[in-house]
């Protein structure tokens, strides 16, 4: 009883202690929360909200009621979803990388390959658009330069200006950065495997691309389950950092997914309202989809993801 | 038994050379970048440099730091790498720290507050909004202060000092060594691997920054390295009018290679990467330790 007191008090003194940074918490996660109620005002910028106008759910109706806010988003769904739904189709591509890189024999070599291919993880979008610029522009591209003096071409192709395959080219750059820091968490799966069941399906015979499809990619299936319900509870927050950097006048109508628009309307645009409201609505469907791909998880794995 | 043999070889061999390609391709541009950059800007500017540099000078980079604002924002970079680390370090371990505690009031409630925030934004312009309010508009401590508790880290480190002996901490208990004495005498010293992980992180994340410039700052002194190699790919134009101002008064020196718009986009982009280029090899076991937690947790 004394002993639980003392622990008690001494809980709340710990607590005491990390209240400044559970304040840093609420200030810049929670309070922002505050910010909602732009969407219900008719506000514009340099104003009180005090001073504005109620208006209900009017920017709400106004992306399904107004023609021409319900083509913008429905074209920047459309970018969205595509983008998403793309990257979700390629997500076997860092197991598959996994797989064959575990193939190689020597360790070095595998060391090596690990290394460089998880570099471009850690270069900011701006190297990433730096280096195509250095690689596909018209001006400085390694790829004109060297199909010109290759003689393949009589003039340079202006890869980065153009409109086409958009979602194909940011699908790729994206994974050119991230194949290899996602490759990782396979390769931990597959070195956590028991190297007995290696061993006793050689005994009975099988050979090695056999182990391959029977051991180890049975092996990786719970991460890869886990990452894909992580993307499909991401399927909206693509983020703009990379959009952002790719976008120009010629490709904007296929690049710009919602939380560009976001940008593009709320802080470029100034319509504050209108995109606070686009933005909660967002936030209601990440929700949702987190939760939904939460309840899978525990249907399916008996575990949450979150 | 032969045919088998074949087969594997033939595969290993097949399967090393995709992954030499898949290599090549991760590193070419930065090798590409950098051998441009020290070779003859006029050459390089006409496509000349393609696998390897030719008559090698390393005037550019000297050029490339006289540039307005380089200097800078390479210290507004590096000063936000260091605090931004330190303060993320202090109050990310701390609480981790203190969520590990049982008898902390209240826990399970306040560890949920925190790990929600990482699921659940508000959203841009509300976000933006706040901020402003409370004074962190075109304000260096935007760049330090809204990154301090990572929910993320809070989770690593909780799990680190969770999987310690409890004993380690009694004895200072016993001597009446409170909470703070603790957790800088004995959790901190007995947590580097963990720290190093997360400061690794953290250093790549500050440094790498660049929304937040984009969001929040609008004077050109608080502009970091991310920020303005942005702006010169993008204004080659007034990039042109800037250089040809640093040339006249550097005329002497750089007779031979002035500065073109390629040169300048490529040595900016190569300082800009340098840190990264130079310190990921030795500490890619730490990335690599903090994704294998995460795995497990996630």
């Amino acid at each position: 009883m004394m002993g639980n007191t003392v622990a008690k008090k001494a809980g709340f003194r710990l607590f005491l202690f990390s209240v400044p940074l559970l304040i840093a918490v609420f200030v810049f996660a929670y309070l922002p929360l505050y910010g909602w109620s732009y969407a219900f005002f008719d506000y514009h910028a340099g104003m009180n909200l005090k001073d504005t106008e109620f208006v209900g759910l009017k920017f709400f109706k106004s992306m399904v009621d107004n023609p021409i806010s319900r083509s913008e988003i429905l074209r920047v769904l459309s970018n969205t979803f595509g983008m998403s739904f793309l990257n979700i189709l390629v997500s076997p591509l860092p197991a598959i990388f996994a797989l064959f890189l575990m193939e190689i024999r020597s360790k070095h070599l595998r060391n090596l390959v690990q290394t460089l291919t998880t570099l471009p993880n850690f270069v900011s979008w701006v190297i990433v658009y730096s280096i195509a610029w250095s690689m596909f522009s018209v001006e400085d591209g390694f790829m004109n330069h060297f199909l010109l003096s290759a003689g393949l071409i009589n003039t340079p192709i202006n890869f980065l200006a153009s409109s086409n395959h958009v979602w194909l080219t940011m699908l790729m750059y994206s994974q050119w950065k991230t194949i290899g820091w996602t490759a990782i968490m396979y390769i931990a799966a597959i070195t956590s495997i028991d190297t007995e069941q290696y061993e006793a399906a050689r005994v009975d015979g099988a050979n090695r691309f056999q182990c391959m499809w029977h051991i180890t990619v049975p092996g990786m299936l719970p991460t890869y389950f886990v990452l894909l319900l992580l993307s499909i509870a991401n399927f909206l927050n693509t983020g703009m950092e990379q959009y952002y950097m790719f976008s120009n006048p010629m490709n904007k109508n296929s690049i710009e997914v919602l939380d560009l628009y976001v940008y593009n309307m709320g802080m470029v645009g100034q319509n504050i309202s209108y995109s606070t409201a686009v933005g909660v609505l967002k936030s209601f469907v990440s929700i949702t989809l987190l939760f939904f791909a939460n309840g899978m998880s525990k249907v399916i794995r008996k575990e949450s993801i979150l | 038994m032969k045919k088998r043999n074949v087969k594997s070889v033939s595969f290993n061999v097949i399967n090393t050379l995709v992954f030499l390609i898949i290599t090549f391709m991760c590193v070419f541009p930065f090798y590409y970048i950098f051998i441009n950059t020290i070779s003859n800007n006029k050459l390089s500017s006409s496509g000349k440099i393609l696998f390897y540099p030719r008559q090698i000078h390393f005037n550019n980079y000297a050029e490339v730091l006289k540039l307005r604002g380089i200097g800078l924002a390479a210290l507004i970079s590096a000063l936000r790498t260091i605090l931004g680390t330190s303060l993320t370090l202090l109050g990310s371990s701390f609480l981790g720290y203190a969520f590990s505690k049982p008898e902390y009031w209240k826990r399970k409630l306040w560890y949920r507050f925190v790990i929600i925030s990482m699921y659940f934004s508000a959203g841009l312009i509300p976000w933006f909004v706040t901020m402003r309010a409370i004074g962190m508009y075109d304000n260096f401590l935007a760049y330090i202060l809204p990154s301090m508790i990572s929910p993320f880290y809070v989770i690593l480190f909780k799990t680190y000092v969770e999987q310690m002996s409890p004993s380690l901490e009694e004895s200072v208990q016993i001597d009446g060594g409170g909470y703070a004495v603790r957790f800088f005498n004995i959790i901190l010293p007995l947590s580097t691997p963990i720290l190093a992980t997360i400061a690794v992180f953290s250093c790549a994340g500050q440094w790498n920054a660049f929304l937040d410039t984009l969001f929040l700052v609008k004077s050109q002194k608080l502009f970091t390295l991310q920020y303005i190699l942005y702006q010169y790919l993008n204004q080659a134009n007034a990039l042109a009018a800037l250089m040809r101002t640093s040339q006249t008064s550097n005329a002497n020196i750089a007779a031979l290679n002035l500065l073109t718009p390629t040169s300048v986009r490529m040595t900016i982009s190569f300082v800009v990467v340098l840190p990264i280029l130079f310190v990921y090899p030795f500490l890619q076991r730490y990335f690599v330790k903090g994704i294998m937690i995460g795995a497990i947790k996630g």
